[in-house]
């Protein structure tokens, strides 16, 4: 361990790990984007001169698939926790294949919104879908690497639940979550709007 | 230095102090060498040490710095002297000196560019990433007493990007078609439409790309910030005993986080309606009697996102040079801050309205008039904060024992150009006196007196106050006062006259007056303006010389504490190495701003209250 890493020891003051509570932070900015994106959409809007059309059904099917992912993931954290080495594992790469499933989704949504007639350059409303869709993606992206590195350790080291390696799991359990729940926000907010 | 000996006999009792009652973090027991300070890379280059990517932040600010100014002496020359010729610069500027009957001038396209580069590279790598950069990596482990930043890496990571934008940046100078040249504010449909100008194409593309570069850079750096400031404290240092440098950069780092992605975002849908053909900011359009594709976008949505950044950015360029201020003004002046907690909260309340007053940089855009009503209420409360801390800093002044050095005078230099600048500030956020101020020199003027020349004397009293801490040697202190002498009247004289400028209604942004017979007479005012630009850069090159020969050849630092401050940074050794302390860290018993107590010049954070007395600050 190197310097800054290493939680100071006096008392209970630090109830969260500097890198845990790093990536809050970064969610909070990750948030902003969203926040600014979707604000952006209303804005835009309100303006006029905007189709609407019924979002596709497979939007739906993804969020069951990503929202069934995050559970995955919990359990995954829980068992690692508890010694139930192999539903550790299994549930480590169940939440890792339906995260995939979730992109592969997406883009069959994008390709039924084409389908529809509403190209990425028709209308901003459709842009807006676009965008926002493929810019989550890309945070999802950051996850999947993240779950990567966790399937490897899980499948390639001995089971041993290490500070180390438990910190490891709560950031990528937090991170998952994080875009998971971003989705479900962005799915209701293109619902209630279309 | 007048108090060397009060610091040489406290000296020894602080290294007692730190043994007795710091406490063992068990850092030393671990070998670091191999990680931190083995071989040149690692010490100089990928360094993960935040006192060198300090240096790292200020050096590479200092050299924009320069390349920003020189860009606007040239402009200068061209608005200045239209008529004189700039053919000696051709060598330099090739085809952008267009020569006319053997008279050279700035090719109008360049000029824009230069315009734009300007202010890209003064608001974001300079002002940015050289003052809040180098100064948060400086000075929050050293002042809140930690190893080093909560990650090192990522802090390392901030540094590189940040040169890595700056690298994309440099390029886009030498494209053939010239730099970005809209404007930093990138409004489209200049920066969507690359036939719109010769700079909206490839340098608009590098200019996107070298901005998306430096926002990473920023949110890697203001994560690592907020997150060391609340979890790497030292014992004892709680957040009511924090030099208010460390709350200014902490604020600073949330604003940062919470604005700058919304810049992302706008940056995202600009790079889609460049590429994808999407509509997000651009209306129905006719280019050359052709009409475009694009339909029902909105230009003003993205000033909207943008000054959503835009304006909080001011406050991130502010507020740390305004806590570098504080604490060079309250150590210089040998008596605690006036209002501790009045100066924190009043940070906390310019953070908390600079997020809704962005629509005052667009009350002659359409907006509807009574939305800017409430853009101008708030505007002008943010003159209640920044009028509480003038007070504290005159008030920190009055009666002091002021030592009149190149660090307290830019500190006092800043006060006066905040009070000069922030006063015209509430002109420009009444929606009405806009109609007449909106876009010419008046802008300029204030915003370049309250945030760029304001943070730069912050900045440069940083530097003075802070150099023995960075390279355990002096500046040198005369050429350090004829730089600020020079400065102080340099710019006042850049831009007061600009005022009246402006109020005559001369636009700003454009190439030359000649076609209007009433700015006229403005001539030999325009011709002063330039004169005394070159005079004032003049005197930045002594700040440079005397910054380099000093790393090497300056006086060297032979006590600790050469300021008698109370704070942390001055219990670490001359040469402090990787980790700051030797042996244990300090543990902090008091606020830090003890000057003048109980008889004595300055009492430590690290030595104990003493029976019955109380901590100060509250």
């Amino acid at each position: 361990m190197n310097a800054g890493t290493a939680p100071m020891e006096y008392g209970s003051k630090n109830k969260i790990h500097p890198k845990k509570f790093a990536l809050w932070v970064a969610c909070a900015g990750i948030t902003m984007m969203f926040a600014s994106l979707t604000s952006s959409y209303l804005v835009r809007r309100a303006a006029g001169n905007w189709l609407e059309f019924p979002l596709p059904v497979v939007f739906w099917y993804s969020t069951v698939v990503i929202v069934a992912s995050s559970v995955a993931l919990h359990f995954a954290y829980t068992s690692f926790k508890n010694g139930r080495e192999q539903a550790y594992r299994w549930l480590l790469s169940a939440a890792f294949v339906l995260g995939f499933a979730f992109l592969a989704l997406q883009y069959q949504g994008w390709v039924a919104l084409k389908e529809m007639g509403v190209a990425i350059n028709t209308n901003p409303s459709g842009s807006f879908v676009y965008v926002i869709s493929g810019i989550h993606a890309a945070h999802i992206l950051g996850g999947i690497g993240a779950l990567l590195v966790a399937l490897l350790h899980a499948w390639s080291l001995p089971y041993k639940v290490t500070q180390q390696r438990k910190l490891r799991f709560e950031m990528t359990l937090t991170y998952w979550h994080f875009v998971d729940f971003l989705w479900v926000y962005l799915f209701f907010f293109f619902i209630s709007q279309s | 230095m007048a108090t060397s000996t009060v610091s040489n006999s406290s000296m020894h009792e602080e290294d007692v102090l730190i043994q007795e009652l710091g406490y063992d973090d068990h850092f030393h027991d671990h070998h670091h060498g191999d990680k931190f300070k083995s071989n040149f890379i690692t010490t100089y280059i990928f360094s993960m040490d935040h006192k060198m990517i300090a240096k790292q932040f200020l050096i590479t600010g200092m050299f924009w710095a320069v390349v920003g100014s020189l860009m606007s002496l040239v402009f200068r020359l061209q608005l200045g002297f239209p008529e004189e010729s700039l053919l000696w610069l051709k060598p330099l500027l090739g085809k952008w000196i267009v020569v006319n009957n053997g008279v050279g001038s700035l090719a109008p396209e360049f000029y824009y560019a230069l315009v734009t580069m300007h202010g890209t590279i003064l608001v974001f790598f300079v002002l940015t990433a050289g003052l809040s950069g180098t100064f948060s990596n400086l000075l929050i482990p050293l002042q809140i007493g930690a190893r080093d930043m909560a990650s090192p890496f990522l802090n390392m990571l901030s540094y590189w990007f940040f040169f890595t934008a700056g690298v994309v940046m440099f390029l886009s100078l030498f494209l053939s078609t010239g730099p970005f040249s809209g404007g930093w504010t990138a409004y489209p449909p200049l920066s969507i439409l690359p036939q719109a100008s010769t700079g909206s194409g490839a340098g608009m593309t590098l200019w996107a790309l070298s901005l998306v570069l430096f926002v990473v850079s920023v949110l890697l750096g203001g994560v690592n910030y907020i997150t060391t400031v609340l979890n790497m404290r030292t014992k004892g240092m709680s957040l009511w005993r924090m030099p208010l440098t460390i709350w200014a950069f902490f604020i600073t780092a949330i604003i940062g986080l919470l604005s700058f992605p919304v810049l992302v975002s706008a940056f995202l849908l600009v790079i889609f309606d460049r590429t994808f053909g999407t509509s997000f900011f651009l209306s129905e359009i006719y280019i050359g009697g052709q009409a475009l594709e694009h339909v029902g976008g909105s230009p003003i949505l993205f000033q909207h996102l943008f000054w959503f950044l835009g304006h909080p950015e001011v406050y991130i360029i502010i507020l740390p040079a305004m806590g570098l201020v504080s604490e060079v003004l309250s150590v210089h002046s040998r008596k605690p801050i006036f209002g501790y907690k009045a100066m924190v909260f009043s940070i906390i309340a310019i953070a908390f309205l600079s997020f809704i007053v962005w629509a005052h940089h667009m009350f002659m855009s359409g907006v509807n008039p009574f939305i800017s009503n409430f853009f101008v209420v708030f505007t002008l409360i943010i003159a209640v904060p920044s009028a509480v801390k003038v007070f504290n800093w005159i008030s920190t002044l009055y009666k002091g024992n002021v030592r009149f050095n190149a660090a307290s005078l830019f500190a006092i230099g800043f006060v006066s150009m905040f009070i000069s600048g922030g006063l015209t500030g509430i002109f420009l956020g009444n929606s009405a006196i806009d109609i007449q101020l909106h876009d010419t020199y008046f802008v300029v003027a204030h915003f370049h007196i309250v945030m760029g020349v304001a943070a730069f004397f912050g900045m440069f009293a940083g530097i003075y106050h802070w150099f023995p801490k960075m390279y355990s040697r002096f500046m040198n202190e005369t050429m350090g006062r004829i730089h600020f002498w020079g400065t102080m009247v340099g710019a006042y004289a850049i831009f007061w006259p600009m005022h009246y400028t402006g109020m005559a209604g001369v636009p700003r942004r454009y190439y030359a007056f000649d076609t209007f017979e009433t700015f006229r007479h403005f001539t030999e005012l325009n011709q002063f303006i330039t004169i005394a630009a070159i005079i004032t850069f003049l005197f930045q090159v002594v700040f440079i010389i005397n910054f380099f020969y000093s790393i090497w050849k300056g006086k060297k630092m032979t006590t600790k504490n050469p300021w008698g401050a109370s704070t942390l940074e001055w219990t670490t050794p001359i040469h402090p190495g990787h980790g700051n302390w030797e042996g244990n860290i300090p543990a902090v018993q008091r606020w830090p701003y003890d000057y003048g107590k109980n008889g004595r010049e300055f009492i430590p954070q690290i030595e104990p209250l003493a029976e019955g007395e109380k901590d100060g600050g509250h």
